[in-house]
C-alpha cells in the first residue's frame, strides 16, 4: 500500500491540464464563477427554460447555499456544472469557470475526467443514488479507480480509510455490505465518502439531508461541516432555509430559473430585500416566536416554466407589487441590482424595500 | 435458500397433481369413448366392451386416476387389466416410473413417445433461446442508447414487422426462399448430435430455431429497450456518471445489470413454455418434437398422450419458475429467499 | 376537561409477525410497531404525534382510522371502543374519522375527476340524493380554496398544493369529527406548506374538527398542535402541552430532536449552535433494547435504563414523561427519579420496598402527579 496517496498530492489543477481549455478566467479569487448560465429543454410543448441567465461566484473556501422550490432550476443548474446534461437534449450555454477553466468548453472526455475528481456531487436520496446490486465499497472504490492508476487493493484500502473518516463504524467490515444493509444516515455518509475520495475542489450537495430524519440530518450536517476543510468550496442546494442558515456563507435564492436574490447568509435570512425571499421566511414556522400567530403564506402556485409570467416571474404571487408604480412588475424583467450591502443583490423593481420591513415577520 | 427451494418444490408437486387431475378429468370425462377410438371404426359393442376392460376404462374415473398417479410414482404394466395381461403375456408392456400411460393408437408407452420427441423440442428451444436473447438484448441496448435516433426507430420498426407476421408465415417464407429457391440452407430435418455431430445438428436447427426466435426477439428487443431506458433514468446512473465513469461501464456495469433482472424472469418463463412444444414451428418444419406430438395426439384423440404432454409441459413451467426465483437471489443481493 | 375527549387511545399495540426462513415458516418474532401507546384528543383540539421514521406514528394513525386492526388495546371514539368492531360497523365510523395522506400525487386516483373523488364518499354512504352531490362537491371545493367550476378536471391538472386541497376536500365530504392528518404538508413546496396549514387551521375552527396531526417537522407541529406527543420506537416518551414540550422538555430524546432542527435564526449568530448529538441510528423494532428503548442512543443512560423500563409518569398538570433521569436540558438529575415509584434502587434492582404510588397509565391527565423536585405526589 505504498502507492497510497496523501490527500491532495495527486490533484492536478484543472487550469494546468489540457491546453485546449482556454483560461478565460481572470485568475481572481473566485473559485467557481458561473456566467449567464442557461439550461433549456426543448419539449413537445415548447422550450422549458429551467435555468435562464444564472450568474454567481463561489469564493475559495466558502460554501454557497442555493435555495429554491421544486422547478426553480437549482438542481438543473448544478447538474450543468457536473456536465450531466451532456448527451441529452438540454441546451446549455454560458460559462462555468472553475479555477479559470470553462467547464462548458471542455471536451466530453475532459469533462469526464474532471467529474468526481475536480467537482463531486452528492445526492438527495442515498438509497436510490447507489446501485442496489453492488457493495458500498465497490461503488466507492470505483470512483477512486477511475481517476487513479492504482491496484484494486489500494483502492479498497483508500475506501476503508474514507469510510472511517465519514464515521462509519467497523469500516473494514461494512465496506462489503450492500447499500440496503446500511441505514439512511450511513448511506449518506458513504455517498459523502464517495464524493470526497478524490479530494475534489468543489463539492455540490443536492438536498443532502432531505430524505433523512431530523437527528440523522443533524449528524450529516455536522459531518459536512467537519469535512468542509477537505474541499475548497461547496454548493449546498436545498429548500430548507434552516439548513442553509446553518451551513452556507452566502445564499442564492432562485425562482423560476433565475437568481432573485444573492447575499451573505445573514443578509438573506435577516434582511431579505426581495419579496419572494421575504415570503419564504414568513411562511415557514419555526421553533421560536408565537405559535398562535398565523403563518403568512405566499399565495398562488409556482409558475410554469413553459409559459412563465411576463415581467417579473414572481409578480402574480407578489403582495408588494402595488408599491411599484405602473405595470413595471408585469411587463419588465427586473435586473439584478445591488440592494443594501455591497454583497447583496436582488431582482426586484421595489425601490423602497422598507415596506418589507414594516411587515417583517416576528 | 435450500429451505425455500424445498418449500417451492413441495408446492410444485402439489401443483403437478392438480394439473394431472384437471387434465385427466377434462379428457376422460368427455363424451368421446377412448376405448371405441382405440378399437377402430368397425367395432361392435362387444369388442368395445372388451377393449374398455383391457385398457381399464371400465373402472370408475377416480380408480383410473389413482392407478395413473400410482404409475407415476412406482410405474405400472399395460394393458391395464390384470386378466388380459395374464392371458396374453406377449402383449405386456412394462412402463417404469414415472409412467405417463400407454398410447393405444401408437402402441407404445407415452413415456417412450415423449422421450423420442423431447430432444428435438429441447434442442429447438435452447438454440432459439440463445438466438433471441443475444439478438433481443443487443438490439434492445442499441435502441435504448440511441433513443430517438434512426437506429432506434429502425430497430423498433423491424420488431413491429416481426410481430406482425404470424409464425407460420415466416416459417413458410423461409422454407420457400432460403431453402428451396436460394438453396442457402438444406431442408431442415432433425438430426441428433449423436447421429450427425454438432455442426449438422445445428445447421438443421438454424431455420426452425430462427423462426421461433424471431417473434420472441421482437418482444425482447422492446423489453430490453424499455428496461435499459428505465435503468438509465435511475439515480444511481447519475451517481455513476458523476464519479467520472466512462460510458461503457455506466452502461454495462450499472444500467444493464439492473435491466437484466426482469429479462431473466421473462426468458425463464418463455423458455419453459417452449419446452412444452412449439406447435406451429414444429408442424411447418415437420420436426418430430413435443409440439408435433401434441398435434398428432390431439387429432387422433390419443388421450393418454395428451395428458402426458400436458404434464411434462407443466413440469417444465413449474421447475423453471422455481429456478427463476432462486436465480433472483444471485442477481439481486436485496432478495433473501426465505 | 368536563367534556369527554373525542378520542381516547389506551395501551394500543400493533405487532406485525416476522416469519422464519425454514421449510415451514413459523412466526419467530414481531415488529413492535406500536407498543402500548395511550393518549387522548379533546374535542376540537389537535394532538401532534412526532417522531422519526419507524417510530410508529403513522401506524398509530392507521389504527385510529381502523385501516389496520390493532393487536390489542382500546381506541375509544366518543366513548365507544372501535378497536375490535366488525367491518360492517366500520362503515358508519368512516364518516366520523377521516384521513389526509402525505402524498397528494399518489393518493388521488388519476382516472377519476376531482368531482367524483370528492363526491364518492357521499355516494358510498348514501347521505344525499344523487342530484345534490354536485352542489356539495362545489361547496367543498370553494371551502378549500379551489375554483368550484373545476370539478370536472383530473388530478394531474392541479399542482401539488392544489391536490392536497383536493385530498382535504375529500376528507371533509362527510363532515367528520376527527381528522387524522399523516404528514399533510411534508410533500409540498415550502411556499405552499403555509397555505395548507392555514387552511387546516381555518377548517378546524370553522367545523370544530379534532385533529390527530402526524408529522416529523417539529416546527409545523408546534404551530398546529396545542398538545404534542413524542414517539420513539413504538412508545410515547413524552407528552405534554406545547409550551412544555418546546420550552421545558424533560426527555433527552425530545431535547435531542428539538436541538437537531436546523434553525433559520442561526444565521444571525453565525455558524451552527451546539446541539445534543445522538449517536447512531434507531435500533430495530423487532428486537428493541431492554429497559428504556432510547438508552442505546441516550447521552445519559445508566445501568437502571437497561434493566427497568421507565413508566410514562405524569410530572405536571399536563406533562408526562418516560425517563429515569427526566429533567430539563442541562439539569438532569444524577440519581434516577423513578426509584420510589418503581420500588427499585439506583441500579434498577428490586429494593424490597413496595412502590410508593401506582403510576396512572390512562390516556388522559390526572389531578395528581409526581412532582420531580419534591419526589412527592402532589395534586392540583
Amino acid at each position: 500500500m505504498s502507492d497510497q496517496k496523501t490527500p491532495g498530492s495527486s490533484r492536478v489543477g484543472l487550469g494546468k491540464r489540457g491546453a485546449s481549455a482556454p483560461a478565460t478566467g481572470s485568475g481572481s479569487g473566485s473559485f467557481l464563477e458561473v456566467r449567464d448560465l442557461k439550461v433549456h429543454f426543448p419539449t413537445a410543448d415548447g422550450l422549458v427554460k429551467a435555468t435562464d441567465g444564472l450568474s454567481y461566484t463561489v469564493e475559495r473556501g466558502k460554501t454557497l447555499g442555493i435555495v429554491g422550490e421544486s422547478g426553480s432550476g437549482k438542481s438543473v443548474s448544478s447538474s450543468a456544472i457536473m456536465g450531466l446534461h451532456r448527451g441529452t437534449r438540454a441546451q446549455v450555454s454560458g460559462e462555468i469557470l472553475l479555477e479559470g477553466t470553462d467547464l462548458l468548453r471542455l471536451s466530453n472526455e475532459e469533462m469526464r475526467r474532471a467529474r468526481g475528481k475536480d467537482v463531486a456531487m452528492i445526492f438527495q436520496d442515498p438509497l436510490s443514488a447507489m446501485h442496489p446490486y453492488y457493495t458500498v465499497g465497490n461503488q466507492i472504490a470505483e470512483a477512486y479507480l477511475v481517476h487513479n492508476d492504482v491496484s484494486k487493493k489500494a483502492a479498497r484500502a483508500r475506501t476503508i480509510e474514507m469510510l472511517d473518516r465519514v464515521g462509519i463504524p467497523q469500516p473494514d467490515r461494512r465496506v462489503d455490505d450492500y447499500p440496503h444493509q446500511f441505514s439512511g444516515g450511513m448511506r449518506q455518509r458513504a455517498m459523502i465518502a464517495m464524493g470526497l475520495i478524490n479530494d475534489p475542489g468543489l463539492l455540490i450537495a443536492d438536498e443532502p439531508t432531505t430524505a433523512l430524519d431530523v437527528t440523522v440530518q443533524a449528524q450529516i450536517l455536522d459531518l459536512l461541516q467537519d469535512l468542509q476543510r477537505e474541499f475548497n468550496s461547496g454548493i449546498i442546494i436545498t429548500h430548507d432555509l434552516g439548513v442553509v442558515a446553518e451551513m452556507a456563507d452566502d445564499v442564492l435564492v432562485m425562482y423560476a430559473g433565475r437568481a432573485v436574490e444573492i447575499g451573505t447568509t445573514n443578509q438573506i435570512m435577516t434582511k431579505p430585500e426581495m419579496p419572494y425571499t421575504w415570503g419564504l421566511l414568513a411562511s415557514v414556522p419555526d421553533l421560536a416566536g408565537d405559535p398562535e400567530e398565523q403563518l403568512v403564506p405566499i399565495k398562488g402556485n409556482p409558475p410554469s416554466l413553459l409559459d412563465p409570467p411576463p415581467g417579473c416571474a414572481f409578480s402574480p404571487r407578489c403582495r408588494f407589487k402595488e408599491h411599484v408604480s405602473g405595470d413595471l412588475c408585469t411587463t419588465q424583467l427586473p435586473e439584478l441590482t445591488s440592494a443594501a450591502g455591497a454583497t447583496h443583490v436582488k431582482r426586484c423593481h421595489l425601490t423602497d424595500s422598507s415596506v418589507l420591513k414594516q411587515e417583517q415577520p416576528a | 435458500m435450500w429451505a425455500y427451494a424445498v418449500r417451492r418444490a413441495a408446492i410444485g408437486v402439489v401443483l403437478l397433481v392438480a394439473v394431472a387431475l384437471v387434465t385427466f378429468v377434462l379428457f376422460f370425462a368427455t363424451a368421446a369413448n377412448p376405448a371405441r377410438l382405440a378399437c377402430g371404426k368397425n367395432c361392435s359393442q362387444q369388442q368395445i366392451k372388451v377393449t374398455e376392460k383391457a385398457l381399464g376404462y371400465d373402472q370408475p374415473l377416480y380408480v383410473q386416476f389413482g392407478t395413473f398417479m400410482k404409475g407415476l410414482v412406482v410405474g405400472r404394466e399395460f394393458p391395464a387389466d390384470k386378466e388380459v395381461r395374464e392371458r396374453n403375456p406377449e402383449l405386456v408392456t412394462d412402463c417404469g416410473p414415472p409412467c405417463l400411460g400407454y398410447s393405444v393408437n401408437v402402441g407404445t408407452t407415452v413415456n417412450s413417445l415423449i422421450v423420442q420427441a423431447a430432444p428435438t423440442t429441447i434442442s429447438l428451444a435452447v438454440v432459439a433461446l440463445v438466438m433471441w436473447l443475444i439478438g433481443g438484448v443487443l438490439f434492445g441496448i442499441l435502441a435504448a442508447v440511441y433513443k430517438g435516433s434512426f437506429i432506434d426507430r429502425g430497430v423498433v420498426g423491424l420488431t413491429l414487422i416481426a410481430y406482425a407476421f404470424p409464425t407460420f408465415f415466416i416459417a413458410v417464407f423461409f422454407l420457400k426462399y432460403v431453402v428451396i429457391k436460394w438453396e442457402i440452407l438444406p431442408y431442415p430435418g432433425y438430426v441428433t448430435i449423436a447421429d450427425g455431430g454438432v455442426f449438422t445438428w445445428f445447421e438443421n436447427l438454424l431455420l426452425p430455431s430462427f423462426t421461433l426466435a424471431l417473434v420472441f426477439m421482437a418482444g425482447y428487443v422492446r423489453m430490453t429497450r424499455a428496461f435499459v431506458l428505465e435503468s438509465l433514468g435511475e439515480d444511481y446512473i447519475r451517481t455513476a456518471k458523476s464519479k467520472g465513469l466512462r460510458t461503457r461501464p455506466v452502461l454495462f456495469k450499472h444500467a444493464l445489470r439492473a435491466a437484466l433482472t426482469p429479462l431473466v424472469t421473462m426468458a425463464g418463463l418463455d423458455f419453459a413454455t417452449l419446452l412444452g412444444g412449439a406447435i406451429i414451428t414444429e408442424s411447418v418444419f415437420a420436426y418430430p418434437g413435443l409440439g408435433l406430438l401434441t398435434v398428432q395426439s390431439s387429432s387422433s384423440f390419443d388421450l393418454p398422450t395428451i395428458v402426458g404432454v400436458v404434464l411434462v409441459a407443466a413440469f417444465f413451467v413449474i421447475v423453471l419458475n422455481i429456478l427463476v426465483d432462486i436465480s433472483y437471489a444471485f442477481i439481486d443481493p436485496r432478495v433473501r429467499l426465505g | 376537561m368536563s367534556e369527554r375527549p373525542i378520542l381516547e387511545v389506551e395501551d394500543l399495540k400493533m405487532y406485525f409477525p416476522v416469519k422464519s426462513t425454514g421449510v415451514i415458516r413459523r412466526t419467530v418474532g414481531h415488529v413492535q410497531a406500536v407498543d402500548g401507546v395511550s393518549f387522548q384528543v379533546e374535542k376540537g383540539q389537535a394532538l401532534g404525534l412526532v417522531g422519526e421514521s419507524g417510530c410508529g406514528k403513522s401506524t398509530t394513525g392507521r389504527l385510529v382510522t381502523r385501516l389496520n386492526k390493532p393487536t390489542s388495546g382500546a381506541i375509544r371514539f366518543e366513548g365507544d371502543d372501535i378497536s375490535d368492531i366488525s367491518p360492517r360497523k366500520l362503515k358508519p365510523l368512516r364518516r366520523e374519522i377521516q384521513m389526509i395522506f402525505q402524498d397528494p400525487y399518489t393518493s388521488l386516483n388519476p382516472r377519476h375527476t376531482v368531482g367524483s373523488i370528492i363526491g364518492a364518499p357521499l355516494a358510498i354512504h348514501d347521505v344525499v340524493p344523487k342530484n345534490k352531490i354536485l352542489p356539495r362537491v362545489q361547496e367543498l371545493l370553494e371551502i378549500v380554496g379551489l375554483n368550484p367550476e373545476h370539478y370536472n378536471r383530473y388530478p394531474n391538472e392541479f399542482s401539488g398544493g392544489q391536490r392536497q386541497r383536493i385530498g382535504i376536500a375529500r376528507s371533509l365530504t362527510l363532515q367528520p369529527k376527527l381528522l387524522v392528518a399523516d404528514e399533510p404538508v411534508s410533500a409540498l413546496d415550502v411556499s405552499i406548506q403555509a397555505q395548507v396549514i392555514n387552511l387546516l387551521q381555518q377548517l378546524q375552527r370553522e367545523f370544530d374538527i379534532s385533529f390527530l396531526f402526524i408529522a416529523h417537522d417539529l416546527a409545523v407541529v408546534r404551530h398546529f398542535c396545542p398538545e404534542v406527543a413524542v414517539m420513539y420506537l413504538g412508545k410515547i416518551v413524552e407528552i405534554a402541552d406545547r409550551d412544555t414540550i418546546y420550552g421545558h422538555a424533560h426527555h433527552p430524546y425530545t431535547q435531542a430532536l428539538l436541538s437537531a432542527v436546523p434553525d433559520v435564526k442561526q444565521a444571525e449568530v453565525g455558524g451552527r449552535r451546539e446541539r445534543i448529538r445522538l449517536q447512531g441510528d434507531v435500533p430495530s423494532p423487532i428486537n428493541p433494547p431492554s429497559g428504556c428503548r432510547f438508552r442505546t442512543r441516550c447521552p445519559m443512560a445508566q445501568e437502571i435504563c437497561a434493566r427497568v423500563e421507565p413508566p410514562l409518569m405524569q410530572i405536571g398538570p399536563r406533562h408526562k414523561v418516560a425517563c429515569h433521569f427526566a429533567g430539563e436540558l442541562g439539569q438532569s438529575p444524577t440519581r434516577p427519579v423513578t426509584t420510589s415509584v418503581l420500588g427499585v434502587d439506583d441500579q434498577g434492582s428490586p429494593a424490597g420496598t413496595s412502590p410508593a404510588t401506582p403510576v396512572p397509565t390512562g390516556p388522559g391527565y390526572d389531578q395528581q402527579w409526581f412532582d420531580l423536585s419534591s419526589q412527592q405526589v402532589i395534586s392540583a
